[in-house]
């Protein structure tokens, strides 16, 4: 585990994808970059600030990628950060400073196709990221509320971003690959080695942010309005824990008119335009029709409901009962998400001083 | 050596303030509080005059570097922070409103050189500052090139600091202050990790400026050089304030206050360095 | 004037690949040298694998470039050891891909394999060495005013900037703490050791953040409001332009005859 230089991670090099989907990953890859640049500023106390700060982040993200572990017999696997780096200074902030890593590694170093710079964005900068912190959230949903929780939450958001990173890699290469594999085979190569290597990263991020939370738990975003439980001492000397009020900053509310109106896209959007929408075969079922092992591919077990394959049975007109089903979906996946959303927001106690704390 | 010296006479000052009756600095009754709680200082009262050389001297944690860090407004009421007091560069007071005026006038080097020298080259750092106050082109390139002179540094204009040795960034790093034309020159802990050929090349800078100078330093031969006058600070108070050489020879005050001199120094054979003098060093 | 430090024999990593010199491609601004490579790789990518002589070409244009730079053989072989990984993939390739195989030595290889297999190594190793050669002729400073001149948004850029100059600083802090942890006798080698390296990089964060904090506290102090200055940098002529588009346009002809001879090689077997 001693930081080498002769060994940086290795990305995805000219040549392994097709020109289609280098630039299909390019232009996500920017789209995203470019809306996080805007929230990153919002994430820090003082906008000025972005830039120095989100550097030496950038700087640390590259130090510690040259920390390498052993992973299985004689082979080992580099630190990806992705996970760390969104748990420590939040999702935005932490996709730009990868996405800086990367490119700079590209340019720079030569390590990673300039062709490629899109699909490794994309896959070290922005799904690590977000698959990492979606999960390390969830889990603070249900952990106690305070900054030792960031450890537990840290590390499974680090073990289930470099499989899942894997996975996106596969679908890429379903996509757009060099040569036809059996994708099956080549996802159960890849998850395995990449399970490993995510224990790895859980490991080193788990205890990385427990080191930071010990010293400075102020600087851990994940847990930042959290504090440590304080403890009350009577005069016969019992004692008992009390948990300190979370602090409650300016959280931004998002305006009533702007989720009405993004409701309402996703409804036209799914209503309509879904049942115009190909019946050809996506990619993936393309490929594997070619492949052969479609026939193999059982019915997947929602086919039998009512919205197996996308319609609604028992509704005669096609376009109508494609229509009803993408409506309904949005609205299910709408209440799903209001529940989350609630079940995450900390419970605002009785009467609790507003704290202005300024990072 | 002296040619340092002598391009550092030759920086044209118009715009500098006439010696007058506006002390450079003024603080008054300045207290602060940490947002942990912890008070660092208990209430400072300071008067700079212009052209004096001030050091300010005392044990760790008394809370030298919080007093410079409200010299341009980055700690204290102007910053929103716990703070009391009020501080006046050269008659205008910091506030949010003057921050930018306050900022022009004082230069304020912090330990670290690392941490000023931000820019690709020598260069662009040094023009950061005179940007920021508006200047272009030609005018900007001679201000930079009138800064490097003053530290010898021109000839290493493009390279990158980390291309550069402690002492040389140190000196860059007096150079981006320079720069931006101040009244008053504000270091912390300037001679710290110097080889002694450097800590003399900055003493040599340093001496030939015509501006106010505010030096916290550990060093007390470097105080005694450089600065005629010193102000000693403990537990956030100024404790005494009096000739450099006054202190340093009182040995139950540097006792109180856990300052030391060098072994086998002795102050009264020092000859402290006056402006506009080549230095003392054997040609 | 003091001792000139020359920087010695170990490379700092906020250098990146750069090599000291004056040639043509040396003097060449870098968002020229930007838009050519992502020209040139884009082409090599697109170009159909089938075609093995077109790769030849690239490749030898290459190799007259790196002439140009009076780049040593031996350190840009050096440099491309990193794409050794992707190379063992493409060697497996053959083994593994489906469809038709075909008999080579004995071995039953797979046909799309073995080209896929030529085209990782292929556009592969011509970009590792496109991209070398843009980072051995251009130092980290012009390639940030060669991405500030091409639009890349200005916060992106400028958080770029900062991670190059602190990279060296933060590198060598943990370089720093590894080294006062094997005077103390400790050297990584299990995984029961992973908590002290943690834990170092842990300290590592804070420090990195912290020094963030004085930047711009720094920054603020020279007079920053929020715009960083433009740095300068020559201008490209209109002749250098000139120069890359024609080198394009000669990698770009090399590609469309590929492409069309790649059909016409297919109709044949079609027909025949």
């Amino acid at each position: 585990m001693t930081p080498d230089r002769e060994e940086p991670p290795v990305h995805v090099p000219d040549g392994f994808l097709d020109v289609p989907t280098s630039i299909a990953t390019g232009v996500v890859a920017a789209g995203v970059v470019a809306v996080s640049l805007r929230r990153a500023r919002e994430e820090l106390a003082e906008s000025t600030a972005a830039a120095p700060m989100a550097g030496l982040v950038a700087a640390f993200v590259f130090a510690v990628q040259m920390l390498n572990f052993p992973v299985g017999v004689g082979t080992s696997g580099h630190l990806m950060g992705g996970a760390l780096a969104a748990v420590l200074v939040g999702p935005w902030t932490a996709i730009i400073c990868l996405a800086v890593v990367v490119t700079l590694q590209a340019l720079l170093f030569a390590d990673g196709g300039v062709s490629a710079l899109g699909s490794n964005v994309f896959l070290i900068g922005i799904v690590t990221v977000v698959v990492g912190y979606a999960v390390a959230r969830g889990l603070m949903a249900v952990l106690p509320k305070r900054p030792a929780s960031a450890v537990p939450a840290a590390a499974v958001g680090a073990l289930v971003s470099v499989p899942a990173t894997a996975l996106v890699f596969v679908g890429l290469y379903s996509v757009g690959g060099a040569a036809e594999l059996d994708l099956s085979q080549l996802a159960v190569f890849m998850l395995s080695w990449h399970v490993l290597i995510g224990i790895g990263e859980a490991v080193i991020t788990g205890l990385t942010v427990g080191a930071v939370v010990a010293t400075r738990p102020d600087l851990v975003r994940l847990t930042r309005r959290y504090r440590t439980s304080l403890l009350l001492t009577d005069a016969d000397g019992t004692s008992r824990e009390v948990s300190a009020a979370p602090v409650t900053d300016g959280v931004k509310r998002i305006g009533v008119r702007w989720v009405a109106g993004a409701l309402g896209v996703c409804l036209v959007l799914a209503g309509l335009v879904s049942s115009f929408a190909s019946a050809n075969p996506d990619g993936l079922e393309y490929v594997a029709e070619r492949v052969g092992f479609i026939d193999t591919a059982e019915d997947s077990v929602v086919a039998g409901s009512p919205f197996g394959d996308y319609a609604v049975v028992g509704i005669d007109n096609p376009i109508l009962a494609t229509g009803l089903a993408g409506v309904l979906g949005v609205v299910i996946a709408l209440g799903v998400g209001l529940l989350i959303a609630r079940a995450v927001r900390p419970k605002a106690p009785g009467a609790s001083a507003r704290d202005t704390e300024k990072v | 050596m002296s040619d340092v010296s002598r391009h550092a006479q030759d920086l044209e000052r118009p715009d500098a303030a006439p010696p007058g009756p506006t002390a450079a600095l003024e603080l008054r009754g300045v207290a602060f509080a940490y947002p942990d709680g912890h008070q660092a200082l208990f209430g400072v009262d300071l008067i700079v005059r212009q052209g004096e050389r001030v050091a300010v001297l005392g044990p760790n944690g008394a809370g030298k570097t919080t007093l410079l860090l409200h010299l341009n407004g980055i700690l204290g009421q102007a910053a929103g922070s716990n703070a009391v007091g009020t501080v006046h560069v050269g008659g205008v007071e910091v506030s949010k409103a003057t921050l930018g005026e306050v900022r022009r006038r004082v230069g304020l080097v912090f330990q670290d050189p690392d941490d000023q020298l931000f820019m690709p080259t020598v260069r662009d750092d040094v023009a950061f500052g005179p940007t920021n106050l508006g200047l272009r082109g030609a005018e900007l390139e001679a201000r930079v090139d009138e800064a490097l002179d003053a530290v010898g540094m021109r000839a290493l204009g493009d390279r990158p600091p980390h291309h550069l040795s402690f002492g040389q960034r140190r000196r860059v790093a007096v150079s981006t202050v320079l720069a931006m034309h101040c009244d008053v020159l504000v270091l912390d802990e300037p001679s710290s990790n110097l080889d002694p050929a450097s800590r003399r090349e900055l003493l040599d800078v340093l001496s030939a400026l015509p501006v106010t100078v505010v030096v916290v330093t550990h060093d007390l031969p470097f105080a005694l050089e450089l600065c005629e006058r010193s102000v000693v600070l403990d537990a956030g108070s100024v404790v005494h304030d009096a000739h450099t050489l006054e202190i340093l020879q009182d040995p139950g005050l540097l006792a109180r206050h856990r300052l030391e001199l060098p072994v086998g120094f002795d102050p009264a054979a020092v000859v402290p360095r006056g402006r506009a003098r080549p230095s003392p060093s054997i040609p | 004037m003091g001792a000139g430090h020359a920087h010695g024999a170990s490379r700092s990593v906020s250098d990146g690949l750069y090599l000291p010199g004056d040639t043509p491609l040396h003097r060449l601004p870098a968002e020229v040298k930007l838009v050519g490579l992502l020209a040139f790789v884009i082409t090599v990518v697109a170009t159909s694998r089938e075609q093995a002589w077109a790769f030849g070409v690239y490749g030898l244009l290459l190799l007259g470039l790196v002439a140009l730079t009076r780049l040593r053989p031996g350190t840009v072989l050096r440099r491309m050891v990193i794409e050794v990984p992707f190379l063992v993939f493409a060697v497996l390739l053959p083994f593994v891909a489906l469809g038709e195989r075909v008999d080579v030595l004995g071995l039953q290889l797979s046909v799309d394999g073995l080209l896929g297999g030529f085209n990782i190594l292929a556009k592969g190793t011509l970009g590792v060495l496109a991209a070398i050669l843009l980072s051995a002729t251009t130092t980290p400073r012009d390639l940030i005013v060669g991405l500030q001149r091409l639009r890349v948004p200005a916060l992106f850029v400028t958080i770029l900037s900062f991670m190059v100059r602190y990279l060296d600083v933060v590198v060598d802090d943990m370089r720093r703490m590894a080294l006062a942890r094997a005077a103390r006798g400790f050297e990584a080698r299990h995984l029961g050791h992973v908590p002290v390296v943690a834990k170092a990089a842990g300290a590592l964060f804070i420090r990195s953040y912290e020094r963030g904090e004085r930047v711009h506290l720094a920054m603020v102090s020279r007079g920053f409001t929020g715009t960083m200055p433009q740095l300068s940098a020559p201008v490209p002529t209109s002749r250098q332009w000139a120069l890359v588009s024609l080198a394009w346009m000669v990698v770009a002809s090399v590609a469309v005859t590929a492409a069309v001879a790649g059909d016409r090689t297919a109709w044949l077997v079609m027909a025949g």
